[in-house]
């Protein structure tokens, strides 16, 4: 696309479509929905991080009265003891069987265990305390360090470590050892005048979405099941379902509700399955909602990291090695995203010599789901936090000294493809140039800033358009629209149609009437469902352009599409889009316009933030005092919505890097399973967070659009980490920087 | 148990229903009444996502039993805007898209209705005291807090 391109709606901040339901109360979310003759499910979970089940009868709680229907591990009938890749990336058939509800073994202080369904909630939970279950407990392993000792309890004893040169003979908690490479490390490293080096920790930290999941379920024999649930990807609830269930997929209807937050916490299944086994076996309809501690203790969260790294440098800024150990968390089951964290890591940075190996590790604590740029913001955090000791360490200015050594257009990365056109030197640029850098600190204030990469996905969406005879339409599109991402459909829709986007309400079908879209996810709604959009609104306007020639009897290339209208370029003749859907009965029929796409292309974005804290040296209490978030958004196509994402990334780095832990006990059970001591960024916690849009289009979106969802949570780990270590002159190597940590530091206690 | 009958007035209403002793009045209204506009986030206080106001005074509906609602006024996001015009609270909040999933705002609006008849004027650091039983995981805060002030700015300008 060229940049000078002029739009009429697109980057205009809108009114959402869906606004009026939000903020009256009427949206309807995972938990709204009842359904007539609806039971309650509820879920007995484990009260141990690690134990084996030796006895379990539920007899007793099935006799209770009010209760209907009881379900355990054994009423997966499909799922066979052989992995099968359940399509989403990380997690077997097996093992989302296992997670659902125990096999034989509890591996997380929550770990679901058995179901029931009853007339209502509190008969269930009355029942559940009738379950007779035995467990013998085990030692628990609640860290990498641990996991990877010698001699360390075994997870899984048929688990044995992938990529290592010589095949492992015995299991392991390693599920997987990677490297990417690039260059030669250590001559890399000859090359160096300065070397900085140092390991980190990141806490378990929680998506913390404010709905906890819930769906109402219902299921019917003759395949007329249906499952509403809160999802980020309602295709993937009825993939994954089907399969533990054994049916088809033209048997199960997922409808997604409106969604009260995600990042990353919503793509998998936890409740759907069980539900519907609880379903079948009832004969009723069932709703099943956790409650916030089963939230914490069973869903999400992101992996817990402890890295090494290394970097390299000549005394003139150039940067001649990176190296880097990453061993990631993956909770109970193997899959943490330790794979995008070593080909993240580096990459905001064009150096020759990059070695990088990461290990996926099982512990004694819930499956990890992705978080928002799954993997990248720990070992992000990592390199960012070195590079500004380098920066110090060279007498250099930090944003300088990234701009000299800045990936670009061509730039090799680490783990594959040459860099198109991508926006980390103007984002560095406007960091720069802003208000915030130019300001002076006070006493006990510090400044961190930090850089951000994440890839951004495209992938497959499809959406059709229909057309109404008064010439309004529906976008119907199957993305959960979790931020505003329905206004952003209708600007795209408009500006391709050149009819006003009031005129056009889009929808998010149901698996049954919408073909299969890939889940929100990877930032990738905006640029790839926004693609299909486009391309069906195209589709539109190419049969209304034929429409119009058969009226006037001529070809259809002889027809314009100006602001919504058809001009004859043959004649005078003149038809609005309203005109001609107006007539459409005696042209063929109704219109409507078609985009299923695969989208290839997705653009990465960069982030840059700038953030100033003020430490109270007596309490350890850190303060952010002002914070600016920089990222190139390709085409913002809602301002204020693309705004939002920076904004709202920042705040939760903010609060993962100040406050936000799992805390568990030396049993391994999980002691803060709650919003008051789990403290995720109150209001009164911040400052204005102010955004800075940098538009570096991406050539391969017809408006430029790259996804904005991810980078922004990347950045403030190390912009707020570094910001602390400036305001207390001492090294920080793990987060959070809450209170205690930053006393102790300050003390020469850390 | 046997359930018990409480009277009581919801958003101007009389309303009558039937509850549990250990119902909560977030149960009642979610899940008896079937006014589901109030969120249950946490169940136990700590996100506002069910702020209603009892007698005029902003309340968490899941620490309040049903029961506990007989000869009260209470208040819902169901009282607020009408089915086709907002308040202004509402108005503003869609301006300033100060919602993402949305999950957040019926309990925001309502605790900010509560802060504006309080304080016609906040502060933004007032503003931002008073809605730090509000969690939201979306925003960031930054366009919630402008859209409150804004409100504040509107209603004072139209009084
Ligand atoms: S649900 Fe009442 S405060 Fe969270
Ligand atoms: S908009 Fe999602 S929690 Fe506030």
């Amino acid at each position: 696309m060229s940049e000078a391109r002029e739009f009429k709606y697109i980057g205009q901040s809108t009114i959402r479509p869906d606004g009026f339901d939000k903020v009256t109360g009427r949206a309807n979310y995972g938990a709204d929905l009842s359904l007539p003759g609806m039971i309650w499910g509820k879920i007995l979970r484990s009260p141990h991080a690690h134990a084996m089940i030796k006895r379990l009868d539920t007899s007793r709680a099935e006799a209770f009265p009010g209760v209907l229907a009881v379900a355990t591990h054994s009423d997966f009938p499909s799922v066979t003891d052989q992995a099968i890749e359940s399509g989403e990336g990380s997690l077997t058939l097996l093992d989302l069987a296992r997670n659902v509800l125990a096999k034989d073994k509890v591996l997380y202080h929550g770990h679901a265990v058995v179901a029931i369904a009853a007339k209502t909630s509190a008969i269930a939970e009355q029942a559940l305390a009738l379950i007779d279950i035995e467990y013998e407990v085990l030692k628990p392993v609640m860290d990498v360090r641990e996991a990877m000792a010698a001699g360390a309890p075994i997870l899984h004893p048929d688990m044995f470590t992938q990529g290592l040169a010589e095949k492992p003979t015995t299991a392991s908690n390693v599920a997987t050892r990677l490297e990417y490479k690039m260059g030669d490390i250590e001559a890399g490293f000859k090359d160096a005048e300065v070397v900085v080096e140092r390991e980190f920790y990141t806490p378990t930290a929680h998506q913390g979405y404010i709905e906890p999941h819930a769906c109402t379920v219902r299921y019917e024999k003759d395949g007329q099941s249906m499952i509403w649930c809160s999802t980020q990807g309602h295709f993937d609830v009825r993939a994954s379902t089907a399969k533990l269930l054994g049916l088809d997929l033209g048997k199960l209807k997922v409808i997604a509700s409106e969604i009260g937050g995600g990042f990353g916490g919503k793509t998998t299944v936890y409740l759907e399955p069980v539900a519907l086994i609880l379903s079948r076996k009832s004969g009723r309809p069932v709703k099943m909602i956790m409650d916030r501690d089963e939230v914490f203790k069973a869903t999400g969260p992101g992996s817990a990291t402890r890295s090494w790294v290394k970097i390299g440098a000549r005394k003139d800024g150039t940067i001649t090695a990176m190296q880097g150990r990453l061993a990631y968390e993956a909770g109970a089951f193997k899959g943490s995203p330790v794979m995008m964290g070593c080909m993240t890591a580096f990459t905001p940075y064009a150096v020759s010599n990059m070695y990088i190996e990461g290990f996926d590790v099982v512990v004694n604590k819930a499956k990890v789901a992705a978080y928002r740029a799954p993997g990248a913001p720990q070992a992000e955090f990592a390199v960012e936090m070195l590079v500004n000791e380098l920066a110090v360490k060279l007498g250099r200015d930090p944003i300088d000294l990234r701009l000299q050594n800045a990936a670009k257009e061509g730039t090799q990365t680490i783990y594959g493809p040459k860099f198109k056109r991508v926006g980390l030197v103007e984002c560095l640029e406007a960091a720069r140039d802003s208000k915030h850098y130019q300001q002076a600190l006070a006493a006990n204030q510090g400044r961190g800033v930090a850089a951000g990469f994440w890839f951004n996905v495209g992938g497959q969406s499809s959406v059709h358009i229909n057309m109404n005879p008064d010439g309004t339409g529906t976008i119907v599109e199957g993305s959960p629209d979790i931020g505003g991402s329905r206004a952003s459909m209708q600007m795209m829709a408009a500006e391709a149609m050149g009819i006003e986007p009031g005129r056009l309400k889009p929808i998010i079908g149901d698996t049954e009437n919408v073909a299969f879209s890939a889940g929100t996810g990877g930032s990738r709604t905006t640029f790839a469902t926004g693609m299909a959009v486009i391309e069906a609104a195209e589709d539109v306007v190419a049969q209304m352009k034929q429409r119009a020639a058969s009226m006037w009897n001529v070809t259809a290339e002889q027809v314009e599409w100006v602001d919504g209208v058809a001009l004859n370029t043959a004649g005078e003749d003149r038809l609005s889009l309203a005109e001609i859907c107006a007539g459409a009965d005696r042209t063929g029929g109704q219109i409507s316009g078609r985009g299923n796409i695969n989208a290839r292309g997705a653009g990465p974005s960069f982030a840059v933030h700038l953030c100033d804290v003020e430490v109270d040296k007596e309490t350890g209490k850190v303060d952010v005092v002002r914070y600016t978030a920089v990222q190139d958004a390709g085409k913002a196509i809602h301002p204020k919505y693309v705004e939002g994402q920076y904004q709202g990334g920042a705040v939760q780095g903010i609060g993962w890097a100040l406050n936000e832990e799992y805390i568990y006990g030396a049993d391994g059970l999980l002691e803060n399973a709650g919003f008051l001591d789990y403290r995720i960024p109150v209001a009164s916690d911040l400052p204005m967070i102010d955004a800075i849009i940098v538009e570096v289009p991406n050539k391969f979106h017809p408006y430029g659009v790259r996804g904005v969802g991810e980078s922004g949570i990347i950045p403030p780990l190390a912009a707020v980490g570094y910001a602390v270590e400036n305001a207390i002159g001492v090294p920080v190597t793990d987060l959070p920087l809450s209170p205690p940590r930053v006393f102790n530091l300050i003390q020469g206690k850390g | 148990m046997a359930k018990l009958h409480i009277t009581t007035s919801i958003n101007g209403e009389a309303t009558e229903f039937l509850c549990e002793p250990h119902e909560t009045l977030l149960d009642v209204l979610r899940n008896d009444l079937q006014m589901t506009g109030t969120k249950e986030g946490c169940g136990s206080g700590d996100c506002g996502a069910c702020s209603v106001t009892v007698d005029g005074r902003l309340t968490c509906a899941c620490l309040v039993l049903g029961v506990e609602a007989a000869g009260r006024e209470i208040g819902t996001i169901e009282g607020i805007g009408g089915s086709d015009k907002l308040s202004v609270i509402q108005e503003k909040f869609l301006e300033h898209a100060a919602l993402q999933c949305g999950i957040c705002t019926p309990g925001l609006v309502v605790s900010t209705q509560a802060l504006l008849e309080q304080n016609p004027n906040p502060t933004e650091a007032e503003a931002r005291y008073f809605l730090a039983g509000n969690l939201c995981r979306c925003t960031g805060y930054d366009k919630i807090i402008r859209a409150v002030l804004d409100a504040a700015a509107t209603m004072r300008g139209a009084a």
